[in-house]
């Protein structure tokens, strides 16, 4: 059996868990204690910010240690973590996934793209950064964020 | 009634319940392990559940009584299938009722009322999930009641303390040639029932692979943790149903509070061993294709068949 040889030889490959983020978490995150469930919606990034995400929820970051879990419909969800700048395209659906979501709710908005477009700004597609079209509770920057960032965004939703 | 029985009964129904999650969570856990991940813990899924019972619920637009009522009756029917299995004592006030052919209803309607709820839903992916869960539960129930009808011919009754007090008495029952070919095709049908890889993968976001999560991608809040809490309920009680027809060492036979306390310990630390095996077996396994699928479990249908066959032959009348 090479695989059982190979889960022998690697071992844990997941990075010792970084001292829990001191911020400010947003008041909705404490009622779910411990527990997040995460629907991504990219609204028109370039992928970057995306990639950091599956890295964040990969095996040497591991963020489902920390409570979140990705899910793959927005009933299930509680967090959304939002990428890129919204498109008009996007637009619609990123406020319909909001609605579909049921209270208490929290939005991320990861990559700097969410946050203010941008290398898109004003791009005559672009219908404005995440915080025009729906309110944001949490915010990561940088273009791309490194996991450790958005896994340190969502440990302040989860509180562990 | 005596005391241990009625005692067993309500034992049987709080360690399903509040074991199932627990279950998951340990399943979870040695999978991440496995992967070189750290996991959330074995209590995650309980967390997740206090999360999702205080969420908002919400009903949505066009649905009807078949989405609403679902949860509530996946989770009842599940526990009234707890309640009847001879997982802690063969001894009990229900013992009497408690036919293989009513459980396998009991958890057949559970499938169903799930079915209708993903229909109901009247999206595309609930619809598809719903047909997909119908064709595998219509090759998977035969196979369960086969696989027991097999052990049922030696103990002459389809009553399940019955066989199971029969086995515990003649485990030469279960090393036969029959008694193998059975557990073979059980745990093949088992896991279809549960959802599990390589018929079904509980972790998948993709909509179009999805069987069981499909269906339910439109529950919210309390629901959708009934919906979960069902769910894992459901795995516990099969793969407590594997143990107690096919290791019923430790199981109660008598009135006796002593013997019930060594059967709860047993019956938690044989389930906890055969979902830690499972999860561990996944780790090497891919899910077939759905076309492959009715393939795996024809072959567990014959295998199921064979052992009633056998079982007929050479128990020598």
């Amino acid at each position: 059996m090479s695989l059982l040889r190979k889960i022998r030889d690697t071992g844990r490959v997941a990075r010792p868990a970084p001292p829990a983020p001191q911020g400010d978490a947003p008041p909705l995150a404490r009622e779910l204690r411990g527990s997040a469930q995460v629907r991504c919606v990219d609204a028109g990034s370039c992928n970057g910010c995306e990639i950091e995400i599956g890295n964040a929820f990969g095996p040497v970051y591991d963020a489902e240690r920390y409570g979140a879990r990705l899910v793959a419909s927005p009933r299930h969800a509680d967090v959304a973590l939002v990428t890129g700048p919204v498109t008009r395209n996007m637009d619609g659906p990123l406020r319909r996934t909001l609605a579909a979501m049921p209270e208490p709710r929290v939005v991320v908005a990861v990559g700097d793209c969410a946050l203010d477009c941008g290398e898109f700004a004003g791009g005559y597609g672009v219908a404005g950064a995440v915080g025009d079209v729906v309110p944001v509770d949490l915010k990561v920057r940088g273009c791309p964020p490194s996991p450790d960032a958005i896994v340190a965004a969502l440990r302040t939703v989860t509180g562990r | 009634m005596s005391g241990p029985g009625i005692a067993a009964v309500a034992a049987q129904v709080a360690v399903v319940t509040a074991g199932a999650p627990l279950l998951a969570g340990l399943m979870r856990q040695v999978r991440a392990r496995l992967e070189g991940r750290a996991g959330a813990g074995i209590a995650q899924p309980w967390r997740d559940l206090r999360k999702l019972l205080r969420k908002e619920p919400i009903t949505p637009v066009g649905t009807g009584p078949a989405f609403r009522a679902a949860p509530a009756l996946l989770v009842a029917t599940t526990a009234v299938t707890a309640a009847l299995v001879p997982f802690l004592s063969t001894d009990t006030p229900v013992g009497r009722n408690a036919d293989v052919i009513l459980v396998v209803a009991l958890l057949a309607l559970g499938t169903v009322a799930l079915a209708l709820a993903g229909l109901d839903s009247g999206t595309a992916f609930g619809g598809m999930g719903a047909s997909r869960e119908m064709t595998i539960a219509a090759l998977v129930e035969p196979t369960i009641l086969l696989a027991v009808f097999a052990l049922s011919i030696p103990a002459r009754s389809t009553n399940l303390p019955a066989i199971v007090a029969g086995a515990v008495e003649q485990p030469a029952r279960l090393a036969s040639p029959a008694g193998l070919l059975a557990t073979a095709a059980l745990a093949v049908a088992v896991l279809a029932e549960t959802g599990r890889l390589p018929v079904d993968n509980p972790a998948t976001h993709l909509e179009l692979t999805m069987v069981h999560e499909a269906m339910v991608l439109e529950y919210a809040g309390p629901d959708l943790a009934l919906v979960e809490l069902g769910a894992q309920m459901r795995l516990t009680v099969l793969l407590g149903l594997l143990t107690s027809v096919f290791a019923p060492w430790g199981i109660a036979t008598g009135p006796s509070w002593a013997a019930l306390a060594v059967a709860l310990a047993v019956f938690v630390a044989k389930t906890a061993l055969l979902g830690a095996a499972l999860a561990a077996g996944e780790v090497f396994w891919a899910k077939l294709r759905l076309f492959r699928v009715p393939e795996l479990l024809a072959g567990s249908f014959l295998l199921a068949l064979l052992a009633v066959t056998a079982s007929y032959f050479l128990s020598g009348e």
